[in-house]
């Protein structure tokens, strides 16, 4: 059973307070496609990571992973196969230390305790933090407290990568060092994202929402040459495919 | 709020002490934690009056200070710091006990007045042991070392939580009364009535950080119970502490020492 795909069909969602956040969602991604969800501020890109990740149940339709549906009994099994990058990696790192932390997915599963630790050892050395292994997390930099939040992700060997605004707060290296590093991911990704350029650069597809809705789902470039799909959806071009300011030239 | 932001940079100050690698860095948690609760229940259960036979107890948070190279003047300025309720507490003996119970030369003491300097040595000798041992073992190692000895899965975890939040939190505080006074010019921002507005902020936000941590441990298997991924062992070094200190301790408590030295030396000299 390969658990690679992502299908959305017909998701939708409110809120108690009768916020419609979702509506008719549908779209499918396959093994190993990575794929940017962008759109302005409150057009639903947090609340569909929630509903791929099983952590709201849809009003409306379904969310497959693999061929399995989520369900409450298909979700434990499900979250095996994702790893979910929060946007504070504050809310992600809640272990004492950094090793505790990123062994805490494999220590959950019951992996034997050499498993844990070569894991461990492994993600940790895959986003460069090895030697971050025994710091307590509040005392990392932004940077490095990103790095710690993929690996404890990485550390569960996830077959789909949900990221939410992974390059938020993070200066110009660390951020480089972050889109290399996914870069070299063969995972399924999914990126909620402000940083166009990033999906640009990381993504071969990206879906814009607006309002709760997918208003365009095709290849990156095309997306974002679209210029009055942007203006509608709240957007502006990449600065990668905007001409030089100063020589005018593109 | 200067307070509030001394107060967090010393915790953090501590608890940055409490990753140095010294001989008692490197004891097990749990062998510290036994002998400072041996050492809590003697000093604890000294009767009212007693103050001179008290004083020997001062070896084993000195000895903690001096071998894992703690700054003494920051713990003494802790101490002195919570040294108000301890105050508090002991600063009416002296009015209702006035029982002439002893004389120093010419000048009376009352029971109140020793009462209250027992309560005041009490305060320190404990609170210093606490300090020493927060300062020699980090706040996580504590929290295991509990966990091991039978304190409740829960509790353990509990204080794990609360302890790796109090500085995400006491960030958040900051910066909000940070806004407050710049936008405030010196005047106390409006008072209670933003303080209250404040709290009620910071209790919303604190409970969606909750909501979003516990999906980040669904995320990654949670089901109830945190696992510790650390092997402790016990060695030779730290069953001798533990079993060294504590019959210190008993000798400390059962036999009034500074009494015996006293008479040993009478005796030498007469």
């Amino acid at each position: 059973m390969s658990h690679h795909s992502i299908e959305a069909t017909g998701l939708s969602f409110v809120y108690p307070d009768g916020t419609r956040a979702l509506d008719d969602v549908s779209f499918r991604l396959g093994h190993g496609e990575s794929v940017a969800i962008v759109g302005a501020n409150g057009a639903g890109k947090s609340t569909l990571l929630l509903q791929l990740t099983g952590f709201l149940r849809p009003t409306g339709g379904q969310v497959r992973i693999g061929e399995v549906p989520i369900t409450r009994e298909t979700l434990a099994d499900i979250r095996k196969a994702i790893g979910v990058v929060f946007q504070d990696p504050d809310d992600q790192l809640f272990m004492p230390t950094v090793y505790e932390d990123v062994a805490f997915g494999p220590v959950n599963h019951r992996l034997p305790a050499e498993e844990v630790a070569s894991r461990v050892t492994e993600a940790l050395a895959r986003v460069g933090a090895t030697h971050l292994a025994d710091r307590p997390p509040y005392r990392l930099s932004g940077g490095e407290k990103r790095a710690v939040a993929i690996a404890s992700a990485l550390a569960l060997c996830p077959n789909i990568l949900i990221m939410d605004e992974p390059s938020s707060n993070l200066d110009p290296k660390a951020r480089r060092r972050l889109i290399e590093l996914l870069a070299g991911f063969e995972h399924t990704k999914v990126v909620a994202t402000h940083d166009l350029d990033l999906a640009l650069e990381l993504c071969e597809r990206t879906i814009v929402m607006s309002a709760g809705t997918v208003t365009a789902d095709g290849p990156t470039r095309a997306i974002f040459g679209d210029d009055s799909l942007l203006e509608a959806s709240g957007l502006e071009k990449p600065l990668g495919m905007q001409g030089c300011p100063l020589c005018g030239g593109e | 709020m200067p307070s509030i932001q001394e107060g967090i940079y010393d915790l953090g100050r501590l608890d940055q002490l409490a990753y140095r690698d010294t001989a008692v860095h490197r004891l097990d948690p749990r062998a510290k934690v036994v002998t400072t609760f041996v050492f809590l229940v003697c000093v604890i259960s000294f009767p009212p009056h007693a103050v001179a036979p008290m004083l020997p107890f001062l070896l084993y948070p000195m000895y903690l200070t001096l071998e894992g190279g703690l700054p003494v003047r920051f713990l003494v300025r802790k101490l002195v710091a919570v040294a108000p309720f301890a105050l508090l507490v002991g600063i009416f003996n002296p009015f209702f006990d006035r029982e002439i119970v002893l004389f120093l030369g010419e000048i009376g003491i009352s029971g109140g007045w020793v009462s209250f300097t027992s309560i005041m040595l009490r305060f320190f000798l404990t609170t210093f042991a606490a300090l020493a041992l927060i300062a020699t073992t980090s706040f996580h190692s504590v929290c295991m070392a509990l966990e091991r000895l039978g304190v409740p899965d829960v509790l353990a975890t509990q204080m794990l939580l609360l302890y790796r939040y109090i500085f995400v939190l006491g960030d958040q505080v900051m910066r909000m009364a940070r806004a407050r006074s710049l936008r405030s010019h010196g005047a106390r921002g409006m008072g209670l009535k933003v303080y209250v507005n404040m709290l009620g902020h910071l209790l919303l936000r604190t409970h969606a950080r909750a909501q979003r941590i516990y999906q980040a441990m669904l995320a990654r298997g949670f089901d109830g119970h945190v696992r510790a991924n650390v092997d402790l062992r016990l060695s030779v070094r730290d069953v001798g502490h533990v079993l060294g200190w504590s019959a210190a301790f008993l000798t400390f408590r059962l036999i009034d020492v500074p009494l015996y030295i006293g008479r040993l030396m009478t005796g030498a000299l007469s």
